[in-house]
């Protein structure tokens, strides 16, 4: 696909990273990362601080060079340009707006540079496509967060860049406007048709947003795919953990038929879907999502055909209203944690014996060799 | 006050329980301490100034304008007929104008190689800058002077002396402000112009300069308002050149006529109003924004 935009430059081609890495002095930040983001797509590097995402981004726009690897977009390499001379924009963290200028000439900034003469037009179009045509004449400072996100993200789009870099750039708002905001980012992009990439440590705002998403670990990328990818069939202890949570138990293979596999876990025979599982012998890890999980006071209670692990006891129960969270203790002093939907059901007091149960389609396998706890901190360090 | 707790209900006897209670005197005074201490504090900071204003319409009685004699207005008519002390005046700006200019281009460029850049002689020189606002005027001023003694000979020392001396030392304020103002900037908007499409040339002039501009700008001022009234290192470095500090001060020994207070008052002026013009500028500024 290939368009002429109003600038008259050639737009189209994916963006490829090819085996980039960076370093400072002895720490890798990126480590060899491989990657192609088709053009037009939503695209989250999702990650913990520290986990590479942000160098990454960096280096895509040309304000930091990578130490090895290229950067080409369509068919041009571009990893040697400067920023200036990249068909690339971002919208920074802290919007990075300039003070000294009012709105108008802030967005109209990008095209001033490129000699464009008649920017009126332009400017006031994106003005409204970001509901702010009224703002033109205030400066930056008399703005609230939100609104100024919004001028950011219109002083980026009105270049019609290539790629747009977004660097966690909903992370100054509050919970409220931080949704708010992440449906109109995505309107736009839909209604603009530029590629996304967006960097950000807020698993839920990736998967609200995201048509791909690569979760970052460590500068290279644990798992890549579309949202809903990641939550069902995460690859790695790291992406269970991290993407949402999980209730992983160790469990060993004990045979497979008919695409079924059964594992001994707490003593206890349970299922597996062999598809869903990424190794299917020896030790593996069993992991389930909280809400597929539910509980009864009876095994009688149990349909049949599901897995049952008996012997836990409810040791906190949080009525939250939509939904009730347990954490039920299993005789081996491992804690699961169970989401219940509110639908009537009556409530189990802590100190409860009960029965846990899912489906075991529900369930999927992960390599037991990994660590069980991976990236079960990075998210609580990440929201903090 | 006029919310009611339970443990003090109305009065029975149905009298207005909100009646305005009298201040005590102490209370009167509290609330007006903060006013009288300001009050006394501005009649201490302009009462030198009043004076020299109110000296400036007397008639000296003799050559020194100290004692109250009688109104006129002979020094405010001719400002300038002791030809001698406009001269030094004109000198006075001279330097004054020349040493602000070159060291507020030399000091800006210092402040940011200082905040740019990390290179080995760095603190060396951040001491070094920081030297001619440590050490005693007069120690500087002796050794300039025997630095030129040596050099070019009593007899070229005069404008061009006093100027280097006082790009000297203006270079050390200069820095320290504009450094300031500069590492006060938050360096991701030069990376967002560069992000934008501007060269770093374009860069420098759209976005660095504009911010720290202010900086710059206050520097200049306080530059030009050190060697203005600079006295010890120029008498030292100014060879038969005589500056206005230095008129006054041999004044005191000759004759101290009143013209010398309508400078001063009319250099007091000429700073209020540029402060006055800047304060509405800026408020016709910010009231059109609204």
């Amino acid at each position: 696909m290939s368009s002429h935009d109003v600038l008259g430059r050639t737009e189209g081609g994916d963006l490829r990273l090819v085996g980039l890495t960076k370093r400072y002095g002895s720490f890798t930040a990126v480590d060899d990362l491989s990657l192609t983001i088709p053009q037009g797509s939503f695209f989250a590097l999702l990650g913990a601080s520290g986990c590479g995402k942000t160098t990454t981004l960096r280096m895509i726009s040309g304000l930091e060079d990578p130490t090895i690897g290229q950067i080409h977009l369509g068919d041009q390499e571009v990893t040697d340009l400067k920023p200036y001379r990249r068909p690339v924009n971002t919208v920074f963290q802290n919007y990075a707006l300039f003070p000294h200028l009012d709105i108008y000439e802030n967005v109209a900034f990008g095209l001033r540079r490129r000699g464009v003469k008649d920017v009126k037009t332009a400017v006031v179009d994106m003005l409204n496509l970001v509901e702010l045509g009224h703002l033109a004449k205030r400066k930056p400072t008399q703005l609230s967060g939100g609104q100024q996100q919004r001028i950011a993200l219109a002083r980026a789009l009105i270049n019609q860049p290539q790629v747009l870099l977004l660097d966690e750039p909903l992370g100054a708002l509050d919970l409220k406007l931080r949704r708010q905001m992440q449906i109109e980012l995505k309107r736009i992009q839909t209604e603009v048709g530029l590629t996304f990439v967006h960097v950000t440590h807020d698993q839920e705002e990736a998967m609200t947003m995201a048509d791909t998403i690569a979760v970052m670990n460590h500068g290279r990328i644990e798992q890549l795919g579309s949202p809903a990818e990641l939550y069902e069939n995460p690859a790695t202890t790291f992406v269970a953990n991290f993407l949402g949570q999980s209730n992983l138990i160790q469990a060993a293979v004990e045979g497979e038929t008919d695409g079924v596999v059964t594992v001994s876990a707490h003593g206890q025979q349970l299922k597996l879907d062999a598809k869903r599982c990424r190794s299917t012998s020896g030790k593996i890890i069993l992991g389930v999502r909280p809400e597929k999980v539910q509980i009864a006071t009876d095994r009688a209670d149990v349909p049949a055909g599901f897995n049952a692990l008996t012997g836990g006891k409810v040791v906190d129960t949080s009525f939250i209203g939509v939904s009730t969270q347990y954490l039920v203790q299993m005789p081996s002093g491992e804690e699961l944690s169970v989401f219940e939907q509110n639908t009537g059901r009556t409530i189990q007091r802590p100190g409860t014996e009960v029965v846990v149960y899912w489906d075991p389609s529900q369930g999927f396998g992960l390599e037991g060799t990994q660590d069980i706890e991976a990236g079960a901190d990075a998210d609580e360090e990440a929201a903090a | 006050m006029a919310t009611q707790t339970i443990s003090a209900p109305a009065p029975a006897d149905g009298s207005a329980p909100l009646k305005v209670r009298r201040k005590s005197p102490l209370a009167w005074a509290k609330q007006h301490v903060l006013l009288a201490v300001t009050f006394v504090v501005f009649v201490f900071m302009l009462l030198p100034n009043a004076v020299i204003l109110w000296m400036s319409f007397n008639q000296p009685d003799g050559k020194f304008n100290y004692t109250w004699n009688k109104f006129s207005l002979d020094a405010w008519k001719n400002p300038c007929s002791n030809s001698t002390m406009c001269h030094s005046i004109g000198l006075s700006l001279e330097i004054g104008v020349v040493a602000t200019i070159i060291a507020t281009i030399l000091g800006t460029m210092i402040s940011f190689a200082m905040v740019r850049h990390r290179f080995k002689a760095r603190s060396g020189i951040n001491a070094l800058l920081f030297l001619p606002m440590a050490a005693p005027e007069v120690v500087m001023g002796a050794t300039l002077a025997a630095l030129f003694f040596n050099t070019i000979g009593p007899g070229a020392m005069g404008f061009w002396t006093i100027t280097i001396a006082h790009v000297m030392f203006c270079i050390s304020y200069v820095v320290v402000t504009v450094k300031s103002r500069l590492a006060g900037m938050d360096p991701t908007l030069e990376r967002a112009a560069e992000d934008l499409y501007a060269t770093p040339t374009q860069t420098f002039m759209k976005v660095t300069l504009p911010l720290v501009a202010p900086g710059i700008g206050a520097a200049a001022l306080l530059a030009f308002a050190i060697s203005i009234d600079d006295y010890i290192i120029t008498v030292f470095t100014a060879g038969n050149s005589e500056t206005f500090p230095m008129y006054i001060f041999g004044s005191v020994q000759r004759a101290y006529p009143a013209q010398i207070d309508v400078i001063g008052s009319l250099m007091l002026l000429g700073t209020m109003t540029v402060i006055a013009v800047s304060q509405i500028l800026n408020q016709m500024r910010t009231s059109r924004k609204k």
